[in-house]
């Protein structure tokens, strides 16, 4: 092995030496014959002829000599690139096929696999990602703190080095000129300091800058903000800025690369939490209750503690919690994640999306495979005089079929290559894409250096796998009686490994066009499903009253205003504030109840923890929500006035037991607020179109006021509401600005707004639908390959029968039965194993009931009129088959 | 030539190694050697001869380095290397068991049988 290993490297290292090296052995033999000869007599130049000639052919066993000093690979190599290069040259049309397929399949599988790579797999763009972790509550994945409960956290906490906290809130910039609508990190003073990145300019702010609430006035920028908003003024460390009408200064930037510590949320800029107040409108810093202050808790895991002992850390931190301050805390149990997609919250659903897509994706590749394998398999048959004449003259079946792999890996290779370009365009369009303009989504996916390297092992692999299909039958090739008969012996009557393949093939693209149709079905299920609310024709403004500098009493002041100004609009039917739209985040306040009976209000004695909205008068009406029975508010339910309260029918089953028994009843909330059920409406979809039925609170805006409220205005169908948004939009922010032209807001229609929500059925059913044509593409070119050769194999045949009055139909059925018996079985396959595995869609996508006769039904006709398209043109060359050409072309 | 003997496949690695076996030779010396030994029996095409030699260097058996032959021309000299030695022993041993089974079986006799 050694001594072979040698010599290849000495043949790759100096080939020419070696070669001088043999010719003059050579030499020299002949040399000593003639030495020899000469001494018997014969005269030198004759003795030397002599030895030449006994000698015999010195090229041949030079060939020979190389043959055997195991040199040749990479000259064969080159002799089988040149030799199917010009054998694809040859035949265009196969090899575009080919490589567009694959390009198409492998391009799918780059993107899909990018995707991963950049979303799932990569950690994030900070020093020892791989010890950062974030604490999440294992009942609702939640890793939110109260303020003072992080404080006693990261006081007792061991498992980690340290632990550091941020919220995600939106502001309002001026820098110079109009307030801008911004995203920032309010973070703990230690956030960087945790993460261990340094600063590209300037400094960050530190644990020792806090000095209570609003004592840090500093403001670290966000390098791609620096870059963007500040054209990377380097001059900008010190300047004096105003956030939300305070002045701020800004004190550094993060390095390029960072983006936070959210993968999809990155963040223009980051303020010390401490100034909670002056950034979010409201100060929770002295709260010890929920969990609004902090969104994520993270931090560096000590070396040799393990997530599962810093989880029982938590856990029991958590016990120590509930027992020293009951009211506000309740027990909960911990699990560590990567704070990258917030743990498993949005972690576990991406992954299995991901995952179930590349299954998928994989899928076309395999079907692909078989649909070029048994084009390369038919190629094989319709060489195979080329093939028999090579083997014929002493080819060895191994050089063969090396060369027929050489040509199918080179095809893969192309393909593969093209098929990386395009899905690099494509992953760069992604990229740049905004989704949800309102937030600061930002996912770069670049097909890096893994991903290249994956796509090229599934290019060779692929070629490997389609290559081998000709395998067998190349082993098999009887040179002589292929040479005698024209091709290799007929398999019309058995099955073949064609056949197979045509049938899994056909089955995959089903499955495919299954999935695609039951997903499309379930996005159109969801978009005309009934919520409870009814978004078509209204209009969602966002404003957070804080960024403009109200406070206290001025908020519901100016919200009634609003209001009040919003249903003045010519056009509008209803105007109503909410603090958090429906069906636009899964971020809805839940908060404990209990019965009007429980005296003891501790977390754990609570009855139901609801979801709570925050509502103005009119809100219902403008959502398009039905009140069953009592009454809506009013705007005399104001803080003097009993604590009243809206519910929904499930929250009145589950308290009260029915709507009816409810009505006038009281329950308690966390504060002991006995409150009174005054109104009763009908059940709804609130934070997702998937959620079980939820229980849900609307309390008077009034009487809990929050700074950060929306306005929806639904507009008359008529007069120009639902008809032109734009032009509601535009008489919305009119009359804002005559109430206050300092304060930013944020329209759109509520349908646009709950993208958020119905984003991941919308991006399975695109993903489905791109994968679902490819699958369709690739059967009508399988169905189409195998009928087309069929018929050209059978011309003559269908031809003669033709000439005998054999009617068309007969000729039809002898020539396309095959290929549409291959097609009933592979879609009848294709179609058991897609409702099978449609179980898993139901998961994403909102009512994908797989077991819907429609999805049936659209199946069967799509590959029913895949089959027509694909049999049509070789039908109609078997029906114009002129037996009189086709006697004489022989 | 009615006295040379076919030569069987598989045979020439063998008879290298045993001529080379007997002192370190060159190409044409091992042609040579094996006619001389053979009784001029078995003759070994002239070029086939190479690609064996290269076969078994590539293998490890051979070693070959440039000399100067007797009538002083440079040339190219094999002898065996261990590995080389022990193949020498098996083939040999392999090809008498062999020639003993065939020599058994054209002995037979009809009563035997």
């Amino acid at each position: 092995m050694l001594g072979r290993l040698r010599a290849l490297a000495a043949r790759l290292l100096a080939p020419a030496q070696l070669d001088a090296e043999m010719d003059e052995e050579l030499r020299s033999h002949v040399q000593l014959r003639a030495d020899d000869l000469e001494r018997t007599g014969l005269d030198r130049r004759e003795a030397e002829r002599r030895a030449r000639i006994e000698f015999g052919g010195h090229l041949r066993f030079k060939e020979e000599a190389r043959a055997q000093l195991g040199g040749t690979f990479w000259e064969t190599l080159g002799q089988d690139l040149r030799f199917a290069t010009r054998m694809l040259r040859r035949s265009p049309s196969f090899t575009l096929v080919a490589v567009i397929t694959l390009a198409l399949t492998i391009g799918a599988n780059v993107v899909v696999i990018a995707a991963l790579n950049s979303i799932v797999l990569r950690p994030l763009n900070v020093p020892r990602a791989e010890s950062l972790y974030s604490i999440h509550r294992v009942r609702d994945n939640s890793s939110g703190q109260s303020y003072l409960n992080f404080r006693d956290l990261r006081e007792r906490q061991q498992s980690f080095e340290d632990i550091a906290g941020y919220d995600i809130e939106p502001a309002g910039l001026e820098s110079d000129g109009d307030p801008i609508r911004v995203w920032l990190f309010a973070v703990t003073g230690n956030y960087f300091d945790v993460l261990g990145i340094r600063p590209h300019l300037g400094r960050f702010f530190h644990d020792s800058d806090e000095h209570g609430p609003n004592s840090a006035p500093y403001m670290v920028l966000s390098y791609n903000c620096w870059k963007n908003r500040f054209h990377e003024d380097r001059g900008i460390v010190g300047r004096t800025v105003r956030l939300n009408k305070h002045p701020y200064t800004v004190i550094g930037v993060t390095p390029p690369g960072f983006i936070g510590t959210l993968i999809f949320a990155s963040p223009d800029l980051f303020v010390p939490i401490v100034n909670q107040e002056q950034v979010v409108g409201v100060n929770r810093l002295d709260q010890r209750i929920g969990r609004a202050a902090i969104f994520m808790v993270f931090g560096h895991l000590k070396a040799g503690v393990t997530t599962a002992q810093a989880a029982a850390e938590f856990t029991s931190q958590s016990a120590w919690l509930a027992k020293a301050y009951p009211k506000e805390n309740a027990a909960e149990t911990y699990k560590i994640r990567r704070p990258n997609l917030y743990g498993d919250h949005v972690g576990k659903p991406m992954r299995a999306f991901l995952t179930a897509l590349l299954l998928l994706a994989g899928l076309i590749l395999l079907a692909a495979c078989a649909n070029l394998g048994s084009l390369f398999a038919a190629r094989a048959s319709d060489r195979s005089r080329e093939l028999a004449l090579r083997l014929a003259l002493g080819a060895a079946r191994s050089r063969v079929l090396r060369q027929l792999f050489t040509e199918a890996i080179l095809v893969s290779l192309v393909g593969g290559v093209l098929g990386l370009g395009a899905a690099a365009v494509l992953l760069r369009a992604i990229s740049t894409w905004r989704p949800f303009p309102q937030f600061p989504m930002n996912i770069p996916i670049v097909p890096d250096a893994a991903v290249c390297g994956v796509t090229l092992l599934l290019a060779v692999a692929s070629g490997l796998a389609f290559g081998a299909v000709p395998v067998r039958q190349v082993l098999r090739t009887d040179p002589y009686g292929t040479l005698k008969s024209g091709t290799i012996g007929d398999a019309r009557k058995r099955i073949t490994i064609r056949d197979i393949l045509l049938v899994a093939q056909i089955a995959i693209c089903a499955v495919l066009v299954t999935a695609s149709l039951v997903s499309i079905r379930g996005l159109g299920r969801s978009l005309s499903g009934r919520y409870g609310i009814e978004p078509k024709g209204t209009m969602v403004m966002s404003t957070v009253l804080g960024m403009a500098g109200y406070r206290g009493e001025s908020i519901p002041e100016m919200q009634k205003r609003m209001v009040e100004a919003m249903e003045a609009i010519p056009g509008v039917t209803a105007a109503g504030l909410v603090d958090c739209v429906p069906l636009t985040t899964s971020d809805v306040n839940g908060a404990p109840v209990f019965k009007d009976e429980t005296t003891e209000l501790r977390p754990d004695n609570s009855a139901e923890k609801p979801l709570f909205f925050e509502i103005s008068p009119g809100y219902f009406g403008a959502a398009g929500t039905a009140l069953l029975l009592g009454r809506s508010f009013t705007w005399d339910d104001g803080p003097q006035a009993p604590p009243v309260a809206v519910v929904n029918q499930e929250f009145s089953r589950r308290l009260f037991g029915s709507p009816d028994a409810a009505l006038g009843r009281f329950f308690k909330r966390r504060l002991g607020t006995r409150t009174q059920v005054v109104g009763i409406v009908e059940d709804g979809k609130y934070e997702n179109l998937t959620e079980s039925l939820k229980p849900v609170v609307f309390v008077p805006a009034l009487q809990s006021p929050s700074a950060e409220m929306s306005v929806i205005v639904r507009g008359a169908p008529a007069a120009g509401g639902s008809g032109d948004p734009q032009a509601l939009a535009v008489a919305m922010r009119t009359k804002l600005r005559e109430l206050d032209p300092g304060l930013p807001c944020f329209i759109q229609p509520w349908t646009t707004a709950m993208g958020l929500v119905l984003f991941p059925s919308r991006m399975a059913a695109m993903a489905l639908g791109i994968l679902g044509v490819m699958a369709a593409l690739l059967a009508i070119t399988g169905i189409f390959g195998l009928a087309a050769y069929t018929v050209s194999r059978r011309l003559k045949e269908l031809g003669i029968r033709l000439a005998l009055g054999a009617d068309g139909r007969d000729v039809l059925r002898a020539a396309l039965a095959r290929p549409l018996q291959l097609l009933a079985w592979g879609s009848a396959l294709g179609l058991v194993l897609g409702v099978l595995a449609s179980g898993v869609l139901a998961s994403v996508v909102y009512e994908a009931g797989s077991r819907d006769p429609l999805v049936v039904a659209g199946v069967a006709v799509v590959m029913l009129l895949l089959g027509l398209l694909a049999t049509w043109v070789p039908a109609q060359r078997a029906l114009s088959a002129d037996p009189l050409v086709l006697l004489r072309e022989e | 030539m009615p006295g040379e003997a076919q030569l069987l496949q598989g045979t020439l690695d063998l008879l290298i190694l045993k001529a080379v076996s007997l002192g370190r030779l060159h190409g044409y010396g091992i042609l040579l050697r094996i006619g001389q030994i053979s009784g001029q029996a078995l003759l070994v095409e002239q070029g086939a001869l190479y690609p064996a030699l290269f076969r078994l260097v590539r293998q490890g058996l051979l070693k070959a380095s440039w000399g100067t032959s007797e009538n002083n021309r440079r040339a190219k000299f094999y002898e065996l290397t261990p590995a080389g030695r022990g193949r020498l022993r098996e083939e040999a041993a392999g090809w008498n068991r062999l020639a003993t089974a065939i020599a058994a079986v054209l002995a037979a006799r009809p009563s035997e049988a």
